[in-house]
């Protein structure tokens, strides 16, 4: 018999949705930061990172300047570690001329909950006092539980608790595609 | 399912590797205005010191500090069990307050497996130094600095020591510093050779994962890192070598020794260092001596260690494991 | 604790042997045959049991006086009754030292008084077990306790003239000098066997030249002498092979193993459980292998239990603070099945030789180590072979609980204890 695995994850977004979105993202970033000569891009690990890179590059590439990108880990400003074993930690890498009086535009794959982003807030005041913060995600899947928005979101994505969204990178993952499928365990999977 | 560092021995490669990882991230935060993490908030770390050392309970409880954590320091040195407090005691007390790890300095070889195996509380045990058996935290600090040294601190992440060699020079037998170096370094890859008067060496040491040579000038031009273990000159009443001055020419290091050492090869000293002794002023102040940077690196190393025993509701160390009760 | 009465063994192994009745009538054993009437006498049915000559143990610990926290001559006679034993010699290191004819005393009439076991008391070989002057051991000797046993236990007599004249004094009245050897300045802060284990733990090593160095010294002196010298729980490979040479030499060297040194090994150690902190150490698989055969052959003539009770507190605590010692009275037997008899090594006729006949003779025990034969003194122990279980200390007659073997499934249990006739022990429990 032949039947459609409706488990399977969907992907919603594939490699060339997600060029076109990163740099519409870009243009944005650009035109709201009135040329972007002041923005620092901090991608939240592991696939922010990522994210913020490939940003990064589209900036050059349209003000045709450097534009400083690093990682920045919130894992030990997480508010859940005492509800899972110890995690590793990611590297931490702010530019040369820091974020004092910059704008800071976070990068993350996938807008949850809001706890990551509360988190790198929380990093991001540890490190230094920037202009302003902004957040730019790839996915906005709704079902927040701080009162967190994006400011730049290449898919706003109604989803379903039951529901997990899965992104790959190339870098990471070999290829580039957003995926939607059932979740497999308890929730506070991917924020 | 227990969490503690007690021994070098227990951890694995992967274990050790994470460590040095962890310990790198946490060095970075040293170089950041604000040199504190929220991530040990509401969790409490009891120095338990039955031994006088100020050096490594102010490097635990900066560690324990920077990551947040309550400290409290316990200095039960005078109220040992001689004067009728028992470990035991001790352990329930800190109980009692809710310690989540305890960093335990005992005079007695096996005070922190007996503390953390024995059910007398709950948290986490850290050995920080125990008779002359071990103080992984010292080899894991050591192990950092030459990983950051003869590696890098960037091109070192996820790597080990695979192939350096390390000589470790002095009073290995009564040295828990030479037992946990010798477990991790082996661990981590490294080929260790303990160079010191026969008299200073244990019996079964054959067993040990390292070479053993009572010929320091023929092992120095081969080394990458060289590390000075402290010699206590009370040693020389109990007749493990004859004089100060023979000691110190037969093992210790000076600038002609160091001299004939690879170029890029480090001199290390977990401290406190004897001038004179087995080491010289010389080759304490060039800048080929890390000792001062291990101090620093201590922090680092404790704030990985804590983290990763406390940071969550288990921890990223494998357990230890429990020793066989078995002869065979 | 039973009236002495007609007792008939029915079908019992005596040493092992053709199953045979044995008829004990009053304090003696009146005749052992087949198919004996069982008129007037209480039965007990030993089918499958083993009967032994009751056992003697030529080191055991009572602390009393002076220790009674951690067991008396009461508690320390009932465990030892459980054990089998018929009579125990009490060491001397008690507080005061039983350097006198009035401790000695003492101890031998708190054992009467018991009626669980004789006791007969050890005297100290010096004042305080000092080692400087040698105690009054013509005294202890007449004294009632009759004292023919003398040992500084716990220390070692490590000055050889002090040594040399105390085996040479006791030869006036048979006496044996029974020697704890341990060099003392190679011993300074030893906590355990010197070696591989030793080196990984950082504990301090007890090597086994100490022990052996002094035993070579001793049996030179009883020879020269022309003495007798009674090695203490010997616990090295080394020194099993200077007391074979010593008696190829044809000298008066006997010498003791204990059941713990028979079975466990220094790798315990790395649980730092002070519970197998013990003097002498426990040494390596290889010393436990050498001890066994020189058992089996005879080069060590006896077993005995070392049994050295301590309160919890002084085991439930770091391993340096721990004070060393073992209980073994209640264990003995078993340990010895396990590690001798279940290995083929000995049979047992050859334990009731090692457990009762040679120690009763190196301590001139009257009474004790007999034959199980008509006439002979009716000190017997029952033992069912086939027991297997798992041991508990709380069921412990002894006072203290500092068993190494908590929890460890070890076979064989005495059922049946008599001392003279009377039952101490019937089928495991105290009478």
């Amino acid at each position: 018999m032949d039947t459609v695995n409706s488990d399977a994850p969907r992907p919603v977004l594939e490699g060339p949705d997600i060029e076109r979105v990163l740099t519409r993202i870009a243009h944005e970033i650009v035109e709201r930061a009135k040329g972007a000569d002041d923005v620092v891009l901090l991608g939240i690990p592991t696939r922010g990172v990522f994210l913020a890179r490939r940003l990064a590059a589209r900036l050059e590439q349209i003000t045709g300047r450097a534009m400083p990108v690093g990682s920045l880990d919130i894992t030990m400003y997480r508010d859940d570690l005492r509800m899972r074993p110890a995690r590793a930690l990611a590297r931490t890498e702010i530019p040369g001329d820091g974020i004092e009086d910059r704008l800071v535009v976070l990068v993350d794959d996938v807008l949850f909950a809001g706890r990551t982003i509360r988190a790198a807030l929380d990093a991001l005041g540890d490190i230094g006092r920037p202009r302003a913060v902004q957040l730019a995600v790839l996915v906005d899947r709704g079902h927040r539980e701080l009162p967190i928005r994006a400011d730049y979101v290449g898919k706003n994505l109604p989803t379903s608790l039951r529901e997990a969204v899965k992104v790959q990178l190339s870098e990471e993952d070999g290829r580039d595609a957003v995926l939607l499928g059932l979740r497999q365990t308890a929730p506070a999977g991917e924020q | 399912m227990k969490r503690h560092l007690i021994s070098a021995a227990d951890l694995t490669r992967d274990d050790a590797v994470l460590i040095l990882d962890t310990a790198e991230e946490m060095a970075r935060v040293a170089d950041r205005p604000i040199k504190k993490l929220p991530t040990l908030r509401g969790r409490t770390v009891v120095n338990l010191f039955f031994e006088d050392s100020t050096r490594t309970r102010i490097s635990f409880e900066a560690a324990a500090k920077r990551l947040s954590a309550d400290v409290i320091n316990f200095s039960a040195k005078g109220s040992s069990v001689s004067k009728g407090e028992s470990l035991k005691d001790t352990a329930l007390t800190l109980e009692a307050m809710g310690a989540d790890a305890v960093v335990i300095r005992h005079g007695a070889s096996g005070a922190p497996y007996r503390l953390a195996t024995s059910g007398w509380i709950d948290g986490a045990v850290v050995n920080a130094g125990d008779g002359t058996h071990e103080h992984p935290t010292q080899a894991l600090l050591d192990a950092f600095t030459m990983r950051r040294r003869l590696v890098g601190a960037d091109a070192g992440t996820g790597r080990d020591l695979d192939g350096r060699r390390i000589t470790i020079v002095g009073d290995v037998l009564h040295s828990r510093v030479a037992r946990s170096n010798v477990h991790l370094l082996h661990t981590l890859g490294a080929e260790v050779t303990l160079v010191a008067p026969p008299t200073l060496v244990p019996i079964g040491v054959e067993q040990w994962p390292c070479e053993v040579s009572y010929d320091r000038d023929s092992v120095l031009p081969k080394s990458d890192a060289v590390m000075m273990l402290r010699v206590q000159r009370e040693r020389m009443n109990a007749a493990f070598f004859p004089t100060e001055r023979e000691y110190s020419r037969r093992y210790g290091l000076d600038g002609d020794r160091m001299a004939r050492m690879p170029e890029h090869a480090i001199v290390m000293h977990p401290g406190p260092m004897n001038r004179g002794m087995e080491i010289t002023a010389q080759v304490a102040d060039s800048d080929r001596c890390t000792a001062v940077e291990q101090v620093a690196n201590g922090v680092s190393t404790r704030m990985a260690v804590l983290y990763l025993l406390l940071g969550g509701n288990e921890s990223a160390i494998s357990p230890t494991p429990a020793r066989t009760e078995e002869s065979k | 604790m039973s009236e002495t009465t007609k007792i008939l063994l029915r079908g019992a192994k005596v040493l092992g042997g053709e199953p045979q009745d044995v008829l004990i009538d009053g304090e003696t054993v009146a005749e052992v045959g087949s198919g004996l009437s069982a008129e007037g006498a209480t039965v007990v049915e030993a089918e499958g049991k083993i009967l032994l000559p009751g056992l003697v143990d030529l080191h055991t610990h009572l602390r009393e006086p002076g220790r009674e926290d951690s067991e008396t001559v009461l508690t320390g006679t009932k465990a030892a009754a459980v054990g089998g034993f018929t009579a125990v010699h009490a060491m001397a290191n008690t507080f005061p030292v039983a350097d006198t004819a009035g401790v000695v005393e003492q101890v031998w009439r708190l054992g009467k008084e018991s009626g669980y076991c004789d006791v007969q008391p050890v005297g100290a070989v010096t004042v305080g077990l000092e080692g400087k002057q040698l105690a009054e051991l013509g005294a202890m000797h007449d004294s009632a306790a009759g004292v023919k046993v003398f040992s500084d236990d716990g220390k070692c007599v490590d000055d050889a003239v002090i040594m040399r004249r105390a085996l040479e004094y006791v030869k006036a009245f048979d006496g044996v000098v029974a020697q704890h050897a341990q060099e003392p300045r190679l011993t300074e802060g030893a906590q355990m066997n010197e070696g591989i284990v030793s080196s990984e733990l950082g504990l301090g090593g007890w090597p086994a030249v100490a022990e052996e160095s002094i035993i070579a010294r001793d049996v030179l002196l009883a020879a020269h002498v022309g003495s007798r010298v009674h090695i203490c729980h010997l616990s090295t490979a080394g020194s099993v092979e200077i007391v074979r040479w010593a008696k190829s030499k044809g000298w008066n060297v006997t010498a003791e193993v204990t059941p713990h040194h028979l079975l466990l090994t220094d790798e315990l150690v790395r649980t730092y459980n002070p519970v197998y902190k013990v003097n002498p150490p426990l040494r390596t698989e290889a010393d436990v292998m050498a001890l066994r055969e020189a058992l089996a052959d005879g080069t060590i003539d006896c077993v005995a239990t070392d049994h050295a009770p301590h309160p919890h507190e002084d085991k439930d605590c770091e391993w340096a603070a721990a004070a060393m010692g073992m209980v073994g009275l209640e264990t003995a037997l078993s340990v010895v099945q396990q590690t001798m008899v279940d290995t083929g090594l000995l049979d047992w006729a050859g334990v009731a030789d090692r457990m009762s006949f040679r120690p009763a003779a190196i301590g001139r025990l009257e009474g004790h180590g007999r034959p199980v034969s008509a006439g002979e003194p009716a000190n017997l122990t029952l033992v069912d072979p086939a027991y297997r279980g798992a041991v508990d200390p709380s069921g412990f007659a002894s006072r203290s609980r500092n068993t190494p073997y908590e929890g460890r499934e070890l076979p064989g249990r005495v059922t049946h204890t008599w001392l003279r006739g009377r039952a101490t022990v019937v089928d495991g429990n105290l009478a």
